[in-house]
């Protein structure tokens, strides 16, 4: 592997995600519980999909293959998207939305402050920018999570029943392969066993406050960085690219 | 054809100030800190321009009305960038603009506040109501009408406004 090769796919990795999480944004749009969060949501949403395209863009630029935001998102099928497992988990009820928010943004939030830094100037500068957003992002998720948690006895006992299930998909937020020991020795990547503690420290603090439950950890869930995902990523895609796919080319 | 006239990197960045921030259309693009950069290179005009948030739709329409206020000013030869580094902040907002702000009914972000509390909100301290000025304000949502602001409600005359959060 290449160190362009191996840029493209860790671009890909944090584009992805973004796009595929901003996604599930949109899917709140007009239903959320109440119209302020409904607006939230969409506002997060526009956000993780600025996000996306500067990454995607960027992805295309080193591959060389005049391939465009839009064709990476519109045109690649499931296997060939590398976001986080996490973040194509169904949004289920508002409680099951936060909380997996709260895993993913604290995630960003950590990754990137340290990606700030990067020695590839286009990540850096991507990563400086979103942080910013991100810390919105978290914020709101943890807010949230602890008004949920803390909140009556019904609120509680779903929302732990969300740390639960969205457990075993926190492993794969930390995965890494040869794309990681190529890029980290260049410092573009961070190494993810530095982001963990991090993570740990911002997700107990939540659950702490909260009055939820760290679950312990047993069957892990794996694979997005070999583009191996769960059914939710099909059925999120096929929505997602319904247009591009049945009127290629459409302009509005 | 017409006659292509020259240009000083002032006069351009002085008939660009007069476009309006598309949501916000009482602020310009340069009080806004949207346009970074007039450059010219062998004749040809080079626009740097930065988001404010990384999705705000209002970009598009940004690059649309220089494009057209370049042409209106028969620049045909320009090239407009966009640069992510360094990111926006909310302190490029100039003073005057924050007075047009809150004459227009939304609270100005609190200068140089990079908010420390990162898990929880702190923000809360002083958000002034534009309506009646009282301190005696409340955060409603982080998320207001569009990425870049925030939704608050005064306690004193009851009215909600928007409050242009801290990036
Ligand atoms: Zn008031």
């Amino acid at each position: 592997m290449t160190k362009n090769e191996a840029l493209v796919k860790y671009c890909l990795r944090l584009g992805d995600s973004s796009l595929i999480l901003g996604q599930r944004m949109a899917e709140w749009c007009s239903n959320g519980p109440v119209l302020e969060e409904d607006i939230a949501m969409s506002n997060i949403g526009l956000d993780l999909f600025g996000q996306s395209r500067t990454m995607l863009t960027y992805a295309g630029e080193i591959e060389g293959k005049d391939r465009t935001e839009n064709d990476f998102a519109f045109k690649r099928l499931e296997r060939e998207f590398f976001n986080n497992l996490m973040s194509e988990r169904p949004n289920g009820h508002f409680g099951d939305t936060v909380v997996r928010n709260l895993f993913l943004s604290a995630h960003t939030y950590h990754l990137y402050k340290k990606l700030s830094s990067s020695s590839d100037n286009t990540i850096a500068a991507f990563a400086a920018k979103s942080l910013k957003e991100v810390t919105y992002h978290l914020r709101h998720s943890a807010e949230w999570v602890v008004r949920l948690g803390d909140g009556t006895k019904e609120s509680h006992s779903k929302t732990q029943q969300s740390v639960n299930d969205l457990w075993e998909y926190t492993a794969d937020l930390f995965a890494m392969n040869e794309v990681d020991e190529l890029l980290i020795k260049e410092n573009i990547a961070i190494d993810l066993n530095e982001i963990k503690p991090l993570w740990d420290n911002t997700i107990n603090e939540v659950l702490e406050r909260a009055t939820l439950t760290r679950p312990e950890d047993s069957f892990m869930q794996k694979g997005s960085l070999n583009g191996m995902h769960s059914e939710a990523l099909g059925h999120l895609l096929t929505e997602m690219q319904f247009l591009p796919r049945a009127y290629p080319d459409a302009k509005w | 054809m017409p006659s292509v006239t020259k240009h000083t990197t002032e006069e351009i960045w002085r008939f660009l100030s007069e476009i309006p921030d598309p949501e916000i259309p009482v602020i310009s693009i340069t009080e806004l800190g949207v346009l970074r950069k007039v450059d010219i290179e062998n004749s040809k005009v080079i626009i740097t321009i930065t988001p404010t948030y990384s999705g705000c739709p209002a970009m598009k329409t940004f690059e649309d009305d220089i494009k057209f206020k370049l042409q209106e000013n028969n620049i045909l030869d320009f090239e407009i960038k966009t640069i992510h580094s360094p990111a926006w902040t909310t302190d490029w907002i100039t003073e005057e603009a924050r007075e047009k702000l809150r004459k227009f009914g939304i609270a100005p972000p609190i200068r140089g506040s990079e908010d420390k509390g990162v898990l929880f909100h702190s923000e809360t301290k002083n958000i002034e109501c534009p309506n009646c000025n009282s301190n005696n304000t409340n955060l409603k949502s982080q998320f207001g009408s569009t990425a870049c602001k925030a939704l608050y409600q005064c306690e004193e005359c009851l009215e909600p406004f928007d409050y242009f959060k801290c990036i």
